[in-house]
């Protein structure tokens, strides 16, 4: 059941987790560059390490900026709290590592962003934690793939590369039946095209750097519990949550926080003992940049639908792949979980192949040509001879990707220059493939 | 969440002690035992045993619930008694807060301290809320927490970093079986012996409220101040910027006026 907002989603992302400082009055967020903060006493101290008194000992575990960004997005999402992490990769693995260890087991949407695939599918097998990966849209695959030993489901919003949409009711309805979590990473959406915390999910995942922040200024990321799920119910699964660790007090996490038993063990060890924390600098300019995510949502939707309704009729332009296009698979689906739109990374395929990729990026003078998405200027990056350059162009397909697939993030710009460019690259191909 | 056959009961972290001073937290409407953490975290690590439980129906304790005042009282009484470690300081939390103040009534022998947070008597709950926990829950705990939070915490601001305080409540509140926070109010709105009861309370006592508080004023506690016997040592403790919720919304403000309250009497004084 989703959790009731106390203000429309705009007010929240201006106010929430901050009221004006009591001593200067200052109406922005300040930014607590400190490492750590004195104590009272010695009384006080002891009280804040033994959890009897809430506050701050020290920047890695906690800061007030950083509560600021952690609680406006917790707001936001529909949770009962957040951790800023100190980058989406961060919040991801602070997930996995306070829901389990060694032979712990994950099912993950195969339509992953390429980072998130290299944890699950290189790094954490060293550590012992195996990922089974499934397409995100086959739903049998999922349950098949759950194990006895299975403490996660992740997937993302929309995917990559091919902005497949999550169906989070029901992969959320296939881990619950499973007495497991669902984690949706909705970078590419934000809370203010999608919150899965309403449609299911218990806990979401930000890459922060990406339309949060929207300036492409500050890697960060942020962690959020929807505070629903039964870690007590699920037989035992959870022991890092349910029974006395050792580590601090010798504390039960779900006795001492009936609901938010997660935040409590990755606050207090993960950020601890892994230190992946966010500098309060960073989380200074996310909380800036999510003071108009509303206003720069509507703007890369709305840009996006002008350039998608250019590119689909051009003829240099083999597909486009955009869930709110009648064309994508999933377009039924994103007309039921993301009303708003389908945000502003959207990928086509040029007839010109490899060739043809190349010259149209280096055909482009507005659109930035780098590897990042959601930021306010737009961005173009050909894979086939960059982030999957070492691929076969079999191996291409099987990922959903061409020889000749743009992947486009679009910005801010206003939207006919943006199409000019666009046009310029086209142009560019064309000579280059004639 | 894990039931239990026997009314489960937190400890604050700690194992009790015969010998020491005992604290037990009641908590209210909807809740369990885990709205009382930090402060009890204190009161254990510091010669204390609490004993924080959830009551019948809640929680982790299995029910059935119990439908009055009165009975959760006598409850209380019987688990208190079971527990041999002597009287008790009450400390009770709106709904708790009754229950405490008619246990103190009715077993004085039993409670060496009270502590009313964001109490009044008698504790109408308004038709509409009343209506919408039988009829639309997810409308009630709306409502709860609209009336419950002073308006920092409305947008989110949290004295416990990176917390997300009114949605902690909201699932603490879902979390409860269909009907439990209808009993709940029920039992609170149906109690009309506050005032009787305090007329029989000889502890020392403390009437701990909130400035922001819509749901049980501070004003509103001048009444149930007034039942009390002139003899009696009741003390009034208004903290500001917080809401009913004050545990979670002032955590260190409340621990302060507990501890301060219960350190003021020589027989209960502890040092760390």
């Amino acid at each position: 059941m989703p959790i009731h907002r106390n203000a429309g989603a705009d007010t929240l992302a201006l106010h929430a987790g901050q009221t004006p400082d009591p001593v200067h009055r200052s109406r922005a967020t300040p930014i607590h560059f400190t490492t750590s903060y004195v104590f009272e006493d010695s009384e006080q101290a002891a009280a804040l390490f033994n959890q009897e008194r809430a506050g701050h000992v020290y920047s890695r575990i906690s800061n007030p900026t950083n509560a600021v960004l952690e609680e406006r997005i917790a707001a936001l999402d529909g949770g009962v709290g957040a951790i800023a992490c100190a980058s989406g990769q961060a919040a991801l693995m602070l997930a996995i590592t306070t829901l389990m260890g060694q032979g712990g087991h994950i099912v993950a949407s195969r339509s992953l962003y390429g980072g998130s695939h290299n944890l699950l599918g290189y790094t954490l097998p060293r550590f012992g934690i195996h990922t089974t990966f499934v397409p995100a849209g086959d739903h049998q695959a999922w349950r098949d793939a759950i194990r006895p030993e299975t403490r996660l489901l992740f997937g993302e919003s929309i995917g990559n590369p091919g902005l497949e949409v999550l169906d989070i009711p029901a992969i959320s309805a296939i881990a619950h039946d499973a007495r497991v979590p669902l984690l949706v990473d909705a970078t590419l959406v934000t809370p203010s095209l999608q919150c899965p915390i309403d449609l299911g999910a218990d806990l979401v995942m930000h890459s922060a750097t990406k339309y949060l922040g929207g300036h492409g200024v500050a890697i960060g990321g942020l962690l959020v519990d929807g505070g629903s799920f039964d870690w007590e119910g699920s037989g035992g699964n959870f022991p890092t949550l349910t029974e006395p660790y050792d580590g601090f007090h010798g504390m039960d996490f779900t006795e001492e926080s009936s609901i938010a038993a997660f935040l409590l063990r990755a606050r207090r060890e993960g950020l601890r003992d892994f230190g992946a924390c966010l500098s309060p600098m960073n989380a200074f300019q996310i909380l800036q940049g999510m003071e108009t995510l509303g206003l720069r949502m509507e703007r890369h939707v709305a840009n996006a639908r002008q350039l998608v309704a250019h590119l689909v009729k051009h003829p240099l332009v083999e597909s486009v792949s955009w869930p709110e296009l009648d064309s994508h698979p999933d377009h039924p689906l994103a007309a039921r979980l993301l009303p708003k739109g389908c945000g502003g990374v959207f990928s086509f395929s040029l007839k010109g192949g490899r060739k043809g990729g190349t010259a149209f990026i280096e055909g482009l003078r507005l659109f930035s040509h780098l590897a990042n998405v959601g930021d306010a200027k737009s961005l173009a990056i050909h894979p086939a001879s960059t982030t999957h350059f070492r691929m076969s162009p079999e191996a291409l397909l099987a990922a959903g990707i061409t020889e000749g697939t743009i992947r486009l993030s679009t910005g801010l710009e206003t939207a006919a220059d943006l199409i000019e460019d666009l046009d310029r690259g086209l142009y560019a191909a064309q000579k280059a493939t004639a | 969440m894990k039931p239990s056959l026997s009314p489960y009961h937190y400890t604050g972290g700690r194992k009790t002690e015969a010998g020491r001073p005992t604290i037990l937290f009641i908590h209210g409407a909807g809740h369990d035992h885990s709205v009382w953490t930090l402060q009890s975290r204190h009161f254990a690590s510091h010669g204390w045993n609490v004993i924080a439980p959830d009551l019948p129906g809640h929680g982790r304790s299995a029910g059935p619930q119990l439908g009055s005042i009165e009975a959760l009282a006598d409850w209380i009484i019987d688990f208190a008694s079971g527990l041999n470690l002597g009287p008790v300081a009450l400390a009770g939390h709106s709904m708790g807060s009754l229950i405490a103040l008619e246990a103190a009534a009715r077993a004085p022998q039993m409670v060496s301290y009270l502590m009313l947070i964001g109490s009044v008597a008698p504790m109408p709950v308004a038709a509409p809320l009343l209506d919408a926990t039988l009829s639309n829950r997810d409308k009630a705990h709306a409502m709860i927490n609209q009336w419950s939070y002073a308006p920092r915490a409305q947008l989110g601001a949290s004295s416990i970093p990176g917390m997300n305080l009114t949605a902690l409540n909201e699932r603490l509140m879902q979390r409860q079986a269909a009907g439990v926070l209808h009993q709940d109010m029920a039992a609170c709105n149906a109690y009309t012996g506050g005032f009787d009861a305090a007329a029989r309370v000889s502890c020392p006592s403390l009437l701990l409220s909130a400035a922001l508080d819509r749901m049980t004023p501070p004003k509103a506690t001048t009444p149930l101040a007034a039942a009390f016997p002139a003899t009696t040592n009741l003390r009034k403790v208004v903290i500001p910027g917080a809401g009913h919720a004050m545990m979670s919304e002032a955590p260190g403000a409340v621990l302060d006026a507990l501890w301060n309250f219960v350190g003021a009497f020589p027989s209960s004084a502890q040092e760390p």
